[in-house]
This record gives C-alpha cells, structure tokens and sequence, in this order.
C-alpha cells in the first residue's frame, strides 16, 4: 500500500468500522472529533485524533475547511468520508484530492454526476437500467403533462426538478387532478426552491425497495449482489436483508447486471449501490438513484459474500485492481441487519441521548454488533440516533430470524430507550417471516400490529 | 419585580427562530404569554418548540441562536 496513513472524517459506529479496517492493512489511523465527540470509541481507537471544532455538525463534520486543515496538520496520505456528511460531496472530494491526498471514494466528477437527479437518470437509461416511467425530464407545460399521463396512467408524482428528499412531491389520480394540481405544483416549487421546472413519474405502488452493492477500480467492475430495504420509517431504513427475499433467480440476474452496467458506463472507482424500487406483481425493477458511498447496511453484503467492503475501498482507492472478478463472489447463507436507535418506539421513537449504563452483547457464532458504544458513554443530542447495528448470518433465511430473535434477547443496552423491543417484535411478525413487506409495510404495521401488541401486554399486566 | 427562569425540556442544539431567513421568535426585551414559542431544540436530527412556559415581560436570552444547551439549562429569564 501506498496509503501509509488516513483521516476519517466521520463519527460514531462507521469511523469504528473505518478504524477496523484500516489497522488491518497496517494504515496508521487520524480521527476527527467535535468538542461534543472527545469521548467517542473512534477517538480511543485511533492513533492519533484531532479536534475541528464546535458540536454543530456544520460548524465540524460538515465544514470543508476544518476537515482539510486536520488532514493537512495530520500529514495523512489519504481522506475516508464514510456516510453522511462529506460523503457525497463532490466539492470535497475535489478539495482531497486538489492537496495531494487520496480520496477513498470516486472522483469528484463522479459524485458531482450521479448526484444529480435528472443527469444519474440519463446515466441509467443509457446503460440499458429501467427507470420509471414519466416524462424522463423536465416538463414544461400541461399539454405536455397530459400528453405524458396519457402514456404511463395514473397515479403519478408531480416532482419539483429542484427538489429533494421527498420535499416538493404531489400525487394526482387522474387528468382532472393533474389539470388542478400542475399550476399550483409549479408555483410551489418556485417559492419553495426558486425553480418552478417539474417532471412527473408513475407511482409505483406495494414496491419493494432492492439495491445492489457495486465496486468498481476504474476498469473492472462487479457487483456483490442486492440488499433488500423495505422496511422504512419516515424513508429511513430500519432491517436489511441480504439477499433479497423471494426475488427470482432471472430478475436477480438482470438487475445486478444492470448495476454493474451503470458502474462501467461511468468508469465508476470505488464502492456504490444502486437503488431500485422492485415491483413484485409485475417482476419488473426501476432505478432510482446511485449512492457513490459506503452505505450503513453494507455489513449483511460482507457477511454473505466473505468480503470486507471497507477494505477493498482502501486497495481500490489506493490504485490496486479490484482484489476479486465476478466469478469469486458467491453469495451464501442469509444475513438481517437491525439497526438499533437510541430512540423510544413506545413514544412515537423519540431520540433520547444519554449514558450507557450496561452493555451486554450476544455471543454466538455469525453474530455482529458494529457500534461506538461503551459502558459509561454519554451519547451526545447533537448527531443521529443510530447506536449499532445487529448483523445475523444464518444458512438460510428461517435460522437467520431465529438467530436474530436469541440474539436480540442477548443484547442488552442499559440508559437510553432503544428500538430493540421494536425489532424483537419484527423478528416474531408472521409476515415478516413470509417476507411479505414492501416500502409502506412498516408504517402501517406499526399502527396495528406494533400498537396492538402493546396494550393487549398492558392489559395482561 | 422578580426574575423567573425559562428552562430548557431537552438537550441539544438551541434555536431562536424556526429557520436562518425567519425572524426570531421573541427578540430581547419582548413580553412573553406562557403559550408563546421561544425557540426550537434540535435533538438527534428531530426539532422540537420551546414554549415559555410562564407569562413574563422583557424576556432576556441567555443562549445564543445556534448553541449547544443541556437538559435543564436557563435558556432565557422574563420579569414578572
């Protein structure tokens, strides 16, 4: 390696898992912390640690600036972002690489393409990857809109073009709506975001959510199968799965295909994942977006396939060919990842930061706990809720929920509330076991299921 | 005349108006009804209104906008 040295410039369980992979290729370790996170696991792991500011995340992790500056006084070879913060920022990416160190991700360009809605689209159909139906771009005025509705049938999302994270997003059910609803979409989206452009796409109902791991080192290019994602709250992810349940061999077959596609047509370097939304009555998948990162669910990836994914990062981004072809990845067994949230499910998941007062992990073969915690930590308000994540691996996909159910009764976190009870109950859900979930599924079961369970175990009482 | 304490439910980042191009929610020296909102707390990405609490006049801040606070800080005191 020619990376002797690294700046990781995140927090929490993912710089654990950074620092992790890095002491294993014998890379010397710098951590950055805010003045909240002195105390974090990742600050006593590492071998060295710099401070770079204040506790709000734009004024440390978030600020350019200050990350260049600690990498520079660290006198480091190389930058590993993480997930969040700088992760996807391509300005960043520039900045890494304009000093003279690595960048342990795609180029800047890389990022600054696939970041963008409309231009990782035209990627996508270009290399042959489906997406969903709609206008393809922006729309300019109704006749259009209708012209378009007419093609893919209702119901269909009106999209602000400058929009995101869900933001700027109306659902019409017919010509009639649409009629109403365009104008007032449109100026919306120039009050909202200083751009009235919109476009419109069909609404995939009862879809599931199935991404596939891609690497690539700038000429070769594999993917590492799919994850299945559907269970969300709020759009965040909560359980993944690898591989997808119930998906069919040939439509497996295409869609990892289809990524590994997009990977080449870009000369994509590094690790990645293509979402899709995947709807099962119809067999059929849609590309949604490319994340140019390593994702928090990565762990069910490495755990079926016998690969570390952070690993392969720092060989690929140190200029190494990728370290596997295609026919070396095999997936095997089943694995679930629960994240575990610092957040109470009997009260509407609020966070709760706090100290750890007990730790107590499950031990059992094919059992892993990726986390920052430790007894007597005080988690801080100031940044996410994730606390760990619970990763099972089992021969198949009934032993993996058995396992996960004993191992779940074996972690104990002590001090805070957390979303254990809420996987405990997922893992005993009959449809969960029969996989019968798709992205909607979790938000309504926790109305009645979830709710339900509770006051009848009140009652008991 | 006494002073009285507005203290703060929650941990984490405080917030004097509910964004950057907004108005604060009170300015110093603003008479305040139990009811009224003072601020916002941001605790693990989830925001969350301060209400006053107690009626009170010529409300003083003692936390800037943008600032960490902990469970249980004065976040600003009214006249009463």
């Amino acid at each position: 390696m020619t990376i002797k040295s690294v700046l990781v410039a995140n927090r929490g369980e993912i710089a654990v898992r950074i620092i992790r992979a890095a002491k294993a290729l014998g890379i010397r370790t710098v951590q950055v912390y805010s003045a909240a996170d002195a105390d974090m696991l990742a600050v006593r792991l590492a071998d060295g640690a710099v401070n770079i500011g204040p506790p709000a995340a734009k004024k440390s992790y978030l600020n350019i600036e200050a990350v260049i500056a600690a990498a520079k006084a660290a006198g480091v070879d190389a930058v590993h972002p993480g997930y969040g913060f700088l992760s996807e920022n391509a300005d960043f990416a520039d900045a890494v690489a304009a000093t003279g160190m690595v960048f342990i991700g795609p180029s800047g360009d890389a990022i600054r393409l696939l970041g963008d809605k409309v231009a990782a689209r035209e990627v996508a159909a270009r290399a042959g990857v489906p997406t969903v139906p709609g206008s393809g771009g922006r729309i300019s005025d109704l006749s259009q809109a209708n012209e378009v509705a007419r093609r893919t049938g209702f119901p269909l999302m009106i999209k602000a073009a400058a929009g995101g994270g869900g933001r700027g997003i109306r659902i019409v059910n017919s010509l009639v709506e649409l009629d109403q609803q365009f104008p007032l979409a449109s100026a919306e989206a120039a009050a909202a975001f200083g751009d009235g452009g919109l476009y419109i796409e069909k609404v995939i109902s009862n879809a599931r959510h199935i991404e596939v791991q891609i690497f690539g080192d700038g000429r070769n290019f594999v993917h590492f199968y799919e994850r299945e994602c559907s269970l969300q709250r709020r759009r965040q992810k909560v359980w993944e799965e690898a591989q997808a349940f119930l998906l069919p061999d040939d439509v497996r077959e295409k869609l990892c295909a289809s990524a590994v596609a997009l990977a080449r047509d870009v000369g994509y370097r590094g690790a990645g994942t293509v979402e899709y939304l995947y709807d099962e009555q119809r067999s059929e998948f849609y590309f949604i977006e490319v994340n140019t990162r390593i994702q928090v669910e990565h762990p069910v990836t490495e755990m079926i396939t016998g690969f570390d994914l952070v690993q392969e990062m720092f060989k690929v981004a140190d200029g190494s060919p990728l370290s596997v072809t295609q026919a070396d990845i095999r997936p095997r067994g089943h694995a679930i990842e629960c994240r575990i949230n610092a957040e109470d499910p009997f009260k509407g998941f609020a966070p709760a930061p706090g100290q750890i007062t007990r730790l107590a992990l499950p031990d059992e073969d094919g059992v892993r706990f990726d986390t920052m915690l430790y007894e007597g930590y005080t988690i801080p308000p100031f940044y996410d809720s994730l606390l760990g994540k619970l990763i099972i691996w089992a021969e198949d996909r009934p032993k993996c929920l058995a396992k996960l159910a004993r191992a779940l009764d074996g972690l104990v976190i002590e001090g805070v509330p957390t979303t254990i009870p809420l996987h405990k109950a997922l893992a005993a859900d009959a449809a969960i076991a029969r996989g019968a979930f798709h992205t909607r599924f979790l938000e309504g079961w926790l109305e009645s299921d979830f709710a339900a369970a509770r006051i009848s175990a009140t009652e008991v009482v | 005349m006494s002073k009285s304490e507005i203290k703060a439910p929650l941990p984490g980042t405080f917030y004097r108006a509910s964004s950057p191009d907004l108005p604060v929610f009170k300015q110093d020296g603003d008479d305040v009804s139990a009811e009224e909102t003072i601020g916002i707390i941001e605790v693990m990405k989830t925001f969350h209104e301060v209400q006053a609490g107690i009626a009170g006049k010529r409300i003083t801040f003692l936390v800037d906008n943008e600032e960490p606070i902990m469970a249980g800080q004065v976040i600003a005191e009214v006249e009463q």
